[in-house]
This record gives structure tokens, C-alpha cells and sequence, in this order.
């Protein structure tokens, strides 16, 4: 099951197009990280993915096929926006109480026990918290509606380091006791390292990459070699290219990990945010054809 | 995570039962307690003043219709007396009534989106499991239901507290002011001051710009309304001759017709009268008078005629109900343009 899956999938706001072309399948099961500059269509992709945005071309489904925005799809989606807006003049255990009246599922003990550990006072006004409370609110209210994925806009970025480290300990907690399939974005691909199991990079309002972490780390390495080598090695593609005075690293993707490296050429593995960076460089590299991998790898899906 | 893996069922979706009114009223109520406390203190002053003055009017009215003989200096004192106190204070507070179904209903209705959609918490509010067209229904009608009885409530001690004046022959309902503060016109101005707020909300998304356009939509509608709009609801009545009888109606325009049947212009009129016969010399005592012919009576004689075009008193209830369902009309169509403009409106 793909809990987002779009097929040319485009948002115009008057005459730019935040988002354009976006065909994308990110399966269940994973804690999936939108990665892009400020402007890239994050946050467009996320409205319209839970519903809050139309398309102005293309379609969105959503937790198997459910189009975005439907009310299947809004029972089983949970989205925090960016700033976690609450009700600034609504105590905590109101804000619970509206969130209960709004849904058909509602958690409420696992709501008090979680505000309880986080030391969040109840008959505080929402306003009245600190930026890491009302961010961990947002969270708890959203995770106390038990949905089947958890959309996050941009959820650390007002955040101290400890705020985000707790928030992040609390989605991958939930991960982990509930299989709750997770899409948060970020600017900043550093706090997502750790967590993410998929990546979708965007820049410019396309969708440049989209694959699980590990399969985009076995199938891209840097080529370390001379530079007076006179052009590129043959058979691979080679997403970014860095000339030094005497050597030249070269990004390269290669259909299988087990390819040879090619004479002359000396073979390292990339970290992610080197291959992030090298594709945010080159808006131009073919995005990888991760939604088709993605279909046909479903199988494997159900095993995990 | 395998539980994860598990396909979606689509046919379960389908049989999701929607989020009981009772619930979503909750969340309305709970955003509305503290507007809702105010708009009752709010209102509850201008009851009590009303309630207040109301019963020295009254009282004083009732002094004036029990005082025997009724041609005696005393009454007729008691009368004027009656009028000279209390109906500058009726028309004063009259007036000022007139400002707060668009008060009431631009700060009641213009904020809820506009502010939802300024915070950003349209956003929360919106991807909840209700879904943002029952919320938003669930967040109208509670304040459109609460402001619309509220109105007419007070539009009902309105009419009582102005009473006396009414009938005694002083003013009358279908006077524009008075049309507009009794009946149901009142309840019905007030809850199209919310519809145009609320889709002012939706389409401005900013609270104070919205409550300022549809203030100004709101009195441009009333003005309208009251000048051009309102006397053609029923094609007036025309009466010939003096039309002292229609007083208790409403004037909307007279003029005089000539020998030949054509309208006399009013400068045309007074050079007329200028030149006519003045009567004989009275004398009362040391002072000597010049009497005057009735004017109206001396051009009756010479062929002019007067024409009064007025809707009679008779006609407040139809006109009531004819301004009542239109604005009651136009408030819903206005509230459900707010409902699809929420629909298809990106957060």
C-alpha cells in the first residue's frame, strides 16, 4: 500500500506553479523525509496531500487509494501544519476536547499520559506554552486521533536542539509501537539523517529523488580519480562532478551495487547528505524512477 | 509494522459515519463562550436601559390617557408634557438601536474564518475527521441561530418600549427607522450583517479589513434599501385631495396638478397663492388683523388639485415580510457561498 501516491500532480497559485509533474509512490510502513530548499513545493505536496489544497492538475491518493481529502482520508491522516497552529486561547485539555468532538477515534487516556510525562499543565492556556510544548501538543493531539499516517510539515523548525530531539524520540516511539507510516518535511536534512528510511528530495517544485535510504546509498558511490582522465567513465551516470587540480570526484548511480569499478577510478560509499547536496546542485540530473521501483518492490513490502 | 502492510478497505471507508452534531456544536459553543458572554452583557445593558425607560414612558403615557377631562389645561399640559420629555429621548435611543444588528452581526460573523485563516489554524481545524463542511456549518449556524432570536427578542421590547408613541399617532412603524427596529425586520437585518460578514471572512481572511468591508456593504445594502428599494414592495396608493387622512402612513411623494391636468411646479405654486385674495380686516381689541384665506382651500377652488402617493399604515406586515424573506433569502445564499467558498478554498 502507498500511503501518498500522486500521478502528475501539479498546483499552480496564480501564475507560478508551486508544484509541477509530481508522479511520486511513497509506501506504507516507513518514516518518509520530504527534503528541499526553502520554496521547493514541500509544503504545497503536504496541503495537497491531506486534503487542504486542490490540484490544479494531476491527481493525489492516499492510504491505498483514497482520494486525498475524502473523509476516509481525513480519519486516517493526522497533520500537523507548519507552526503547529492551536487555538492560542484554548487550554490544553480544551484543545483535547475539541480535538476529541472533531474525530471519530480519540485516544484520550494515551493523550493524558503523554502530556503527563511531558510535564504540559492542562488547564494552561495553549498560547501560554513554551514553542517545544506546543509543538509536542500538536503532536500528542494528532497521535491520540491513532492515525494510519502521520504528516508533519516542517516540525522542528522553530525548535531548540533538546525540543527536537523529544519530538523526534515521540514520532519514533510511535513508529515503533504502533507502525504508524510517517511523511515529515524538512529544509534541513541533518535531523532527518537519523530517522528516515525513505527520502523524497524536491527542488524547484519537482520531485528530483524518491527511494528508500538504503537502496539510494548502495547504488550511488563517488569515483575518486585523475583529472586529466579525458571524459567519463563509460556505462554510468554521473549525477554531480567536482574537478580538483589533480583528481576528480564524480557522484555516479549504478543500476546494480555489484557493478565493477572502472580502471583508474578508485570507488568510496556517499553519505546521504553528500548525495543530497550533489542533486540539489544539479537540478538537471534525471530524477531517480523511484515510483515505478517503488510498485514493483511492493512484494517485499509485506514481509517487512 | 505488518500491520502496516494491510491494504486499505476502501469499503469500510465508505460506511464512515459522520461526526454527531452534538459534537461539533460543542466546538462551537467552546469558541463562541467568551463572544457569546459578551454579546449577551452587551445587549443586556440596552435591555435594561430600554426596560428602564420604557416604563417612565409608559407610565407617563398612561398618566396622559387617564387625566379627566381630556380638553382640560391639566391634560393638555400633562400631554405636552409627556411628549416634550419622553420623545426626544425614544427617537435619541431609536437611532442609536439602529447600529446594532451591523455591530453585533460584523463582529460575530467576520472573524470566524477570517481569523481561522489569518492564525492558520484553519489548517488544524480543516484535516480533523469531521471535515472542514461540517465544521463550518457547525460554526455558523450556532451564532446565526443564537443572533437571529437574540434579535428578534429585542425588537420585541423595542416595540414595547416605543409604544406609546406609536399609538398615540406620533410616529409611525412604517417610518423607516421604526420599520427597521420592529417586527422582523430587525432579526432579519442581524443575521444578513453575519452573512455578509462571514463571506467577507472567507474571501478577505483578515479579521478587521473584514469586519470593515462588511460594514460598509451592510449600510450600503440598508441605505439602499431604505431610500429606493423598499417603496416599490407594493405599488403605492394614490389619494387625491389632502391627504391629512394617510398620516399614519407613509408619504413617499405629493405634488399638484393644474386646471389642465399637468403638474404645477412648487415656485409656480407659491406665486399662486402669493396672489391671492386676502381676506377681510379683523378686529380684536386694540389689534387689528389681516385674515387669510386657507391657501389649500382657494387653489381646490381654482381647479388645482393635490395628489399624495403614500403606502398606507395597513401595509407593515406584508412589507415586513416581503423585506424578512428576502433578507432572510439573501443570508443563506450568502452563508452557503461561505460554505463552498470554505469547500474549494485552499487553506
Amino acid at each position: 500500500m502507498n500511503v501518498i501516491e500522486t500521478s502528475g500532480l501539479g498546483k499552480r497559485y496564480r501564475s507560478t506553479w508551486a508544484l509541477s509533474e509530481c508522479t511520486l509512490a511513497v509506501p506504507a510502513g516507513h518514516v518518509a523525509a520530504l527534503v528541499g530548499p526553502n520554496g521547493a513545493g514541500k509544503t504545497t505536496l503536504l496541503n495537497l496531500s491531506v486534503g487542504l489544497a486542490m490540484p490544479t492538475a494531476g491527481v493525489v491518493t492516499v492510504l491505498g487509494g483514497t482520494p486525498a481529502g475524502s473523509p476516509a482520508a481525513l480519519d486516517g491522516i493526522a497533520f500537523v501544519a507548519q507552526d503547529t497552529p492551536l487555538y492560542k486561547n484554548l487550554s490544553v485539555a480544551d484543545m483535547m476536547h475539541l480535538t476529541r468532538n472533531l474525530n471519530r477515534h480519540f485516544d484520550q487516556a494515551y493523550a493524558l499520559a503523554r502530556l503527563g510525562e511531558l510535564g504540559i499543565p492542562l488547564r494552561r492556556r495553549a498560547g501560554k506554552l513554551s514553542g517545544g510544548q506546543q509543538a509536542q501538543l500538536a503532536l500528542t493531539l494528532a497521535l491520540a486521533r491513532r492515525p494510519r499516517l502521520l504528516v508533519l510539515d516542517e516540525p522542528l523548525a522553530n525548535l531548540d536542539p533538546l525540543a527536537r530531539h523529544d519530538f523526534m524520540a515521540t514520532v519514533m516511539a510511535t513508529v515503533a509501537d504502533e507502525g504508524v507510516s510517517v511523511v515529515l518535511s524538512s529544509h534541513v536534512l541533518a535531523e532527518l539523517e537519523r530517522v528516515a528510511d525513505y527520502l523524497i528530495l524536491m527542488s524547484g517544485g519537482r520531485v528530483r529523488v524518491a527511494d528508500e535510504v538504503d537502496h539510494l546509498l548502495s547504488t550511488h558511490r563517488i569515483l575518486t580519480g585523475p583529472a586529466a582522465e579525458a571524459g567519463r567513465p563509460a556505462g554510468l551516470t554521473v549525477v554531480h562532478e567536482r574537478r580538483a587540480e589533480a583528481q576528480a570526484h564524480l557522484l555516479v548511480r549504478t543500476a546494480d551495487p555489484a557493478d565493477p569499478v572502472p580502471p583508474g577510478w578508485e570507488a568510496h560509499p556517499v553519505s546521504l547528505e553528500e548525495l543530497v547536496l550533489a542533486y540539489l546542485r544539479e537540478p538537471g540530473a534525471a530524477a531517480l524512477p523511484g515510483p515505478a521501483r517503488v510498485r514493483n518492490a511492493q512484494p517485499t513490502e509485506v514481509t517487512r | 509494522m505488518t500491520a502496516m502492510a494491510t491494504p486499505a478497505q476502501p469499503g469500510q471507508d465508505r460506511t464512515l459515519r459522520p461526526i454527531p452534531w452534538s459534537k461539533l456544536a460543542w466546538v462551537s459553543w467552546r469558541h463562541y463562550r467568551i463572544a457569546l458572554i459578551g454579546a449577551v452583557v452587551f445587549l443586556g445593558v440596552l435591555a435594561a436601559y430600554l426596560v428602564a425607560m420604557g416604563l417612565r414612558i409608559h407610565s407617563a403615557y398612561a398618566y396622559t390617557l387617564s387625566c379627566h377631562p381630556a380638553n382640560s389645561q391639566v391634560c393638555s399640559d400633562a400631554t405636552s408634557l409627556f411628549q416634550n420629555a419622553y420623545f426626544l429621548t425614544g427617537e435619541v435611543s431609536a437611532a442609536l438601536l439602529l447600529a446594532v444588528p451591523v455591530l453585533v452581526g460584523v463582529f460575530a460573523g467576520a472573524p470566524i474564518l477570517a481569523r481561522e485563516l489569518d492564525s492558520g489554524t484553519s489548517r488544524f481545524a480543516w484535516t480533523q475527521g469531521a471535515g472542514r463542511v461540517r465544521w463550518t456549518i457547525a460554526r455558523l449556524a450556532l451564532p446565526a441561530v443564537t443572533l437571529t432570536a437574540a434579535a428578534a427578542a429585542f425588537s420585541q421590547l423595542f416595540d414595547w418600549f416605543y409604544r406609546p408613541f406609536f399609538v398615540s399617532g406620533m410616529d409611525s412603524r412604517l417610518a423607516a427607522q421604526f420599520f427597521n427596529l420592529t417586527g422582523i425586520d430587525f432579526a432579519a437585518w442581524t443575521l444578513a450583517a453575519f452573512a455578509i460578514g462571514t463571506v467577507a471572512g472567507v474571501l478577505i481572511r483578515r479579521p478587521v479589513p473584514a469586519m470593515a468591508v462588511s460594514m460598509a456593504v451592510w449600510a450600503g445594502l440598508m441605505l439602499a434599501t431604505v431610500l429606493y428599494l423598499r417603496r416599490h414592495y407594493l405599488a403605492p396608493l394614490l389619494d387625491k385631495g389632502t391627504g391629512s387622512a394617510n398620516q399614519s402612513g407613509w408619504v413617499l411623494s405629493q405634488w399638484w396638478t393644474g386646471p389642465n391636468g399637468k403638474t404645477v411646479p412648487f415656485g409656480t405654486l407659491m406665486g399662486l397663492i402669493r396672489g391671492a385674495p386676502k381676506g377681510p380686516t379683523k378686529q380684536v381689541g386694540p389689534n387689528s388683523f389681516q385674515t387669510v384665506i386657507d391657501p389649500f382651500r382657494w387653489l381646490a377652488q381654482h381647479g388645482y388639485t393635490e395628489w399624495t402617493s403614500y403606502q398606507p399604515a395597513s401595509r407593515y406586515w406584508p412589507f415586513q415580510f416581503i423585506e424578512g424573506g428576502w433578507l432572510l433569502v439573501l443570508s443563506l445564499l450568502l452563508i452557503a457561498a461561505t460554505i463552498w467558498l470554505v469547500r474549494r478554498r485552499a487553506a
